[in-house]
C-alpha cells in the first residue's frame, strides 16, 4: 500500500508533470482565466488519465509493440470523446468555454506519457493510481494559476465577487494582464521558481558551461 | 495468462485481433454515449439558442427562467421575397441563392423564416432576425436584433460557430458585442453598408455609424460577419421586410 501511496503522492510536488516535467503547459495557459473551467478541465484530465492508465495496463500483455502508440491513442481518444459528450450534456455553458481544450486532452503529453512510461509496465490498480496522481498534480497547478488569475484579473472566484471592482463602485482595479495568456507563463514560472527554492533537488544542472575566454586565447 | 511465454503478442494475427477488436469496442462505447446523451444535449442547445435570443434583445436577467422570459417573445413567419408575414407557411421550401448575391456563402436559404418580435402593448420594440453564414472555418449561426426603425442594430450574437478559439471567437466577447449596438445598417439606398473594418472604429469619423470593430487576428471571420449581415439585411434576405419598417417609421 505504501507503494501505491508513493505513486499517488509523488506527482503532486516532487515529480509534478507541469512544474518538473514541463508537460501540459498549453492547456494550463488556455483554460485558467477563471476557476470554473479550470476545475472542469482538471476533472476531465484526471479521469481520462486514470481510466486510460487502467485500460492500457489491463491490455498491456496483448498490445502488439508496433501499434502500441495507436492503441494508446484510440483508448485515450475514446475516453476523451466520452468526457466531452458528458460535459456537453451536463455542464453545457462551461464546456463552451473549454471549447477545443477538452478534445486536446487526446494530445496532452501527460496522458500519453503515463500510458507509455507507466501503464505498459505496471498492474491495473497501480496504473489507475498513477493516472490519478498525475492528474491531481496537473490539477494543483491549474487550480493555483486559475485562482490567482481570476482573483486578480476579475476580482472574483468561481464568478462570485471577492474584491469589489471599481467599475462596480468598489476599491479594486482589475488587472487586465492577468486575463491574458502571458500572465499564466509568469505565474507558472514563479511557481516553478518557488518549488525549486523549496525542493533544491529539482534544480537541473546546466546543460553546458560557458567557457571563459582569456585575452591570451583570442587569436 | 498462463500461456504468456508461448503467446506472441507481435504476431500478425494478434495485431489484427487487437486492432479490430479495440476499434470495435471503442466505437461502440463512443457511439452509444453519443446516442444516449443526445436528447439532453439537444435540450441544452435549444435552451442556449433561446438564451441568445433573449440576450441579443437585452431581456436576459441573471437567474431568470428562460422558458418564462421566452414566452413574452412573439414568433412570426416572414416570407422573405415579399417581406410580409405569412402564417401556415411551408418551412421546408428552399430557394437557391444566385452566386453574385451569395455574400454569406450559404448557396441556398429557406423561403420562409421565423423572426422573433419583442413587443410592448402591441408596439414592436425589437425585431430579432436569424442570420447565418460562412466564417473562416465554419458556418456561424446567430441573431441580429434591429430597432423598429428597420435600420438601427440593437445587438448581434452567435450561438454556434467553430471559429478559432482566442481569435475568431472574439465576437462572443462582451466588448465586441457592446460596440455593435446603435450602428446603422443602411446608408441612403436599400443596400446594406454595414461592415466589419480592420482595427477599431474611430468614433465620429466619416461613416463610423456603419462600421463594426475589427478583430485582431481574425480578419476572415470579420469578413464572414460582414458577408452574412449584408446578405441577410440585403435585398435577397430581410431587405424587403426591413424596408416596410423603414417606410413606416
Amino acid at each position: 500500500m505504501s507503494e501505491a501511496r508513493k505513486v499517488l503522492i509523488d506527482p503532486l510536488v516532487d515529480n509534478n508533470p507541469v512544474t518538473l516535467q514541463m508537460l501540459g503547459i498549453c492547456s494550463a495557459l488556455a483554460v485558467t482565466t477563471s476557476l470554473l473551467p479550470a476545475l472542469l478541465m482538471c476533472v476531465a484530465l484526471t479521469s481520462v488519465a486514470a481510466l486510460a492508465g487502467a485500460a492500457i495496463s489491463a491490455l498491456r500483455h496483448r498490445i502488439p509493440n508496433n501499434i502500441r502508440i495507436i492503441v494508446h491513442m484510440t483508448i485515450i481518444a475514446s475516453l476523451v470523446i466520452l468526457v466531452d459528450q458528458l460535459l456537453k450534456a451536463y455542464a453545457f455553458e462551461t464546456s463552451k468555454q473549454l471549447s477545443v481544450f477538452v478534445g486536446l486532452i487526446i494530445t496532452n503529453c501527460i496522458v500519453l506519457g503515463r500510458a507509455e512510461a507507466f501503464a505498459m509496465k505496471n498492474g491495473v490498480v497501480m496504473s489507475f493510481v498513477d493516472g490519478l496522481g498525475n492528474g491531481l498534480g496537473y490539477s494543483i497547478i491549474l487550480i493555483s494559476v486559475a485562482t490567482l488569475r481570476e482573483l486578480f484579473g476579475a476580482g472574483s472566484l468561481l464568478g462570485y465577487p471577492v474584491f469589489e471592482l471599481t467599475s462596480n463602485g468598489g476599491w479594486y482595479v482589475a488587472n487586465g494582464l492577468m486575463l491574458l495568456p502571458p500572465s499564466a507563463f509568469f505565474i507558472i514560472g514563479l511557481l516553478i521558481w518557488g518549488i525549486r527554492t523549496w525542493r533544491k533537488q529539482q534544480v537541473e544542472k546546466p546543460d553546458y558551461q560557458i567557457h571563459e575566454v582569456h585575452r591570451t586565447e583570442v587569436y | 495468462m498462463s500461456d504468456k511465454k508461448e503467446f506472441d503478442r507481435d504476431s500478425i494475427s494478434n495485431t489484427l485481433i487487437i486492432a479490430i477488436g479495440l476499434s470495435l469496442v471503442c466505437s461502440i462505447i463512443v457511439s452509444s454515449a453519443a446516442i444516449v446523451l443526445k436528447p439532453v444535449q439537444a435540450k441544452n442547445e435549444e435552451a442556449f439558442r433561446q438564451r441568445i435570443i433573449l440576450d441579443v434583445a437585452g431581456l436576459m436577467e441573471p437567474g431568470g427562467d428562460i422558458d418564462t422570459l421566452f414566452a413574452s417573445i412573439e414568433t412570426r413567419t416572414v416570407e422573405l421575397a415579399s417581406g410580409t408575414y405569412k402564417d401556415d407557411a411551408d418551412m421546408e421550401a428552399t430557394v437557391a441563392i444566385p452566386d453574385q448575391l451569395d455574400l454569406a456563402g450559404i448557396s441556398q436559404r429557406a423561403e420562409n423564416v421565423d423572426v422573433y418580435l419583442v413587443t410592448n402593448n402591441g408596439r414592436v420594440e425589437q425585431i430579432i432576425l436569424p442570420v447565418y453564414g460562412k466564417g473562416l472555418w465554419s458556418t456561424m449561426l446567430g441573431y441580429l436584433a434591429v430597432a423598429p426603425d428597420g435600420n438601427t442594430i440593437k445587438g448581434l450574437r452567435f450561438y454556434a460557430h467553430g471559429e478559432t478559439p482566442g481569435l475568431g471567437d472574439q465576437m462572443d466577447k462582451e466588448s465586441w458585442r457592446a460596440q455593435v449596438a446603435g450602428k446603422k445598417i443602411y446608408g441612403d439606398g436599400d443596400e446594406p453598408v454595414i461592415r466589419v473594418i480592420k482595427g477599431l472604429v474611430q468614433e465620429g469619423s466619416a461613416g463610423s455609424e456603419h462600421m463594426f470593430d475589427g478583430m485582431a487576428g481574425a480578419t476572415l471571420t470579420g469578413n464572414g460577419i460582414t458577408g452574412l449581415v449584408q446578405y441577410w439585411t440585403g435585398p435577397h434576405g430581410f431587405g424587403p421586410y426591413l424596408k416596410n419598417f423603414r417606410e413606416a417609421g
